[in-house]
């Protein structure tokens, strides 16, 4: 999909260019492009530099499993089908506190160990069960208390109050991870039947008789 | 309520930045060291950007030096800004959940063009900040242990993005109001 987005704008670019008579500024416009991008990427340098230090800091003091001891009762009903003291729901709580951090080098790890763990709750490897999922969502919204890179743009482009966008992405992100969170449950109830079943795999199949066949389908293969 | 949301951002960060080695220290951490060690990661990450950023960049300025870009945004302008949403960002809603250096690369270019204190570069800049590129994720994800049939979980990260795109809207219109 990036190839295809990637190489369309390039092209289309030039077709329209030809079209309006602008080939001089797109060719221009090539060379400025990557200039931008190394001149915004080294003014990244400072930023997430200064910020990775003050997130190593947060980890080494153990804030990611003091955060975790915090979210783990909400966690907990978010995945009902893990038992608490599988160890997957150690490594989805570090992922989240990680992601809360604005720690992702240290997120995606925790997350893909998680993702180990709840394959060993699977009965078909290959389908997801609805726990993967709900970890997929949150992962996808991402909550976010710092947006760095944001800061640093701003900052590089002269903003007069370059982290003032802090609360309205804060404000954002809480509310397309609580749609997340929302959306991924009614998903959850609509698709009750056992994972493997394929027969009755049809989206928009009236989802109640599917759970009246299978009174004892095992939820969500965990 | 805007008063409370500004002091928000303003605190958020220089209180964070006294409290993590504050804390640290009480629990014995070498602070400077450990500073040291993580910040060296730092320059790492911004490099490792360089290539991502600069194949963006170069694409959608060609797109925007073409007239491209102003030919896709005056079609979908008139649609957006009767709800009070700036035409510029529609692209943005579209690259987001697919290509996080594509995103990045195109806030960029309208903080560029527009001013980073402008409207639409702060709702760009929040849509941006505020979510993870939904494909991206699924694919790592479920990648490495090798799921095949992601059932709901694309319609989930799809449609939670689109109404974070909204929410950066309103949430935007909330703390700047008209400028």
């Amino acid at each position: 999909m990036v190839n295809w987005i990637w190489m369309g704008m390039i092209v289309v670019s030039v077709l329209f260019g030809a079209a309006n008579g602008k080939m001089e500024k797109v060719a221009e416009a090539a060379f400025g492009g990557a200039q931008t991008g190394v001149t915004v990427c080294l003014g990244l340098v400072s930023i997430l530099v200064f910020w990775m230090g003050l997130m190593r800091i947060a980890e080494d003091a153990g804030l990611v499993r003091k955060i975790s001891r915090l979210l783990a009762p909400v966690v907990k009903r978010l995945f009902p089908d893990v038992p608490a003291e599988h160890p997957a729901m150690g490594y989805i709580l570090s992922n989240m506190s990680a992601n809360l951090l604005g720690l992702g080098n240290a997120a995606t790890p925790m997350g893909i160990k998680a993702m180990q763990e709840l394959q060993k709750l699977n009965s078909n490897p290959t389908i997801a069960t609805p726990a993967m999922c709900t970890l997929l969502a949150l992962n996808t919204a991402s909550i976010t208390l710092v947006p760095t890179t944001m800061i640093a743009i701003r900052m590089n482009f002269g903003s007069l109050h370059p982290a003032d966008i802090v609360a309205p992405t804060l404000l954002a992100t809480l509310i397309s991870t609580g749609a997340a969170v929302i959306i991924d449950r009614w998903y959850r109830k609509r698709n009750r039947f056992p994972p493997t079943s394929t027969l009755i795999h049809k989206d928009g199949a009236a989802s109640h008789s599917t759970t009246l066949y299978n009174p004892s389908a095992p939820t969500g293969g965990g | 309520m805007i008063s409370w949301i500004q002091i928000l951002s303003t605190w958020t960060i220089p209180v964070l930045i006294a409290f993590i080695p504050l804390y640290a220290s009480f629990r014995k951490v070498p602070v400077y060291e450990s500073f040291i060690d993580g910040a060296k990661d730092g320059f790492q990450t911004a490099v490792g950007i360089i290539p991502h950023l600069v194949g963006m960049m170069t694409a959608i300025s060609m797109f925007r030096a073409s007239g491209a870009m102003d030919a896709m945004i005056g079609l979908i302008r008139p649609f957006l800004e009767g709800i009070g949403i700036p035409g510029e960002v529609l692209p943005l809603a579209l690259l987001r959940p697919i290509t996080g250096a594509g995103s990045l690369a195109f806030v960029t270019d309208l903080i560029k063009e527009h001013g980073p204190d402008s409207f639409v570069a702060r709702i760009a800049s929040t849509i941006q900040g505020s979510t993870d590129t939904t494909l991206y994720v699924l694919t790592v994800y479920f990648g490495a242990i090798g799921i095949r049939n992601s059932r709901y979980a694309l319609k989930v990260g799809l449609l939670s993005d689109f109404i974070g795109f909204f929410a950066a809207v309103a949430a935007c219109w909330l703390m700047f109001g008209l400028v």
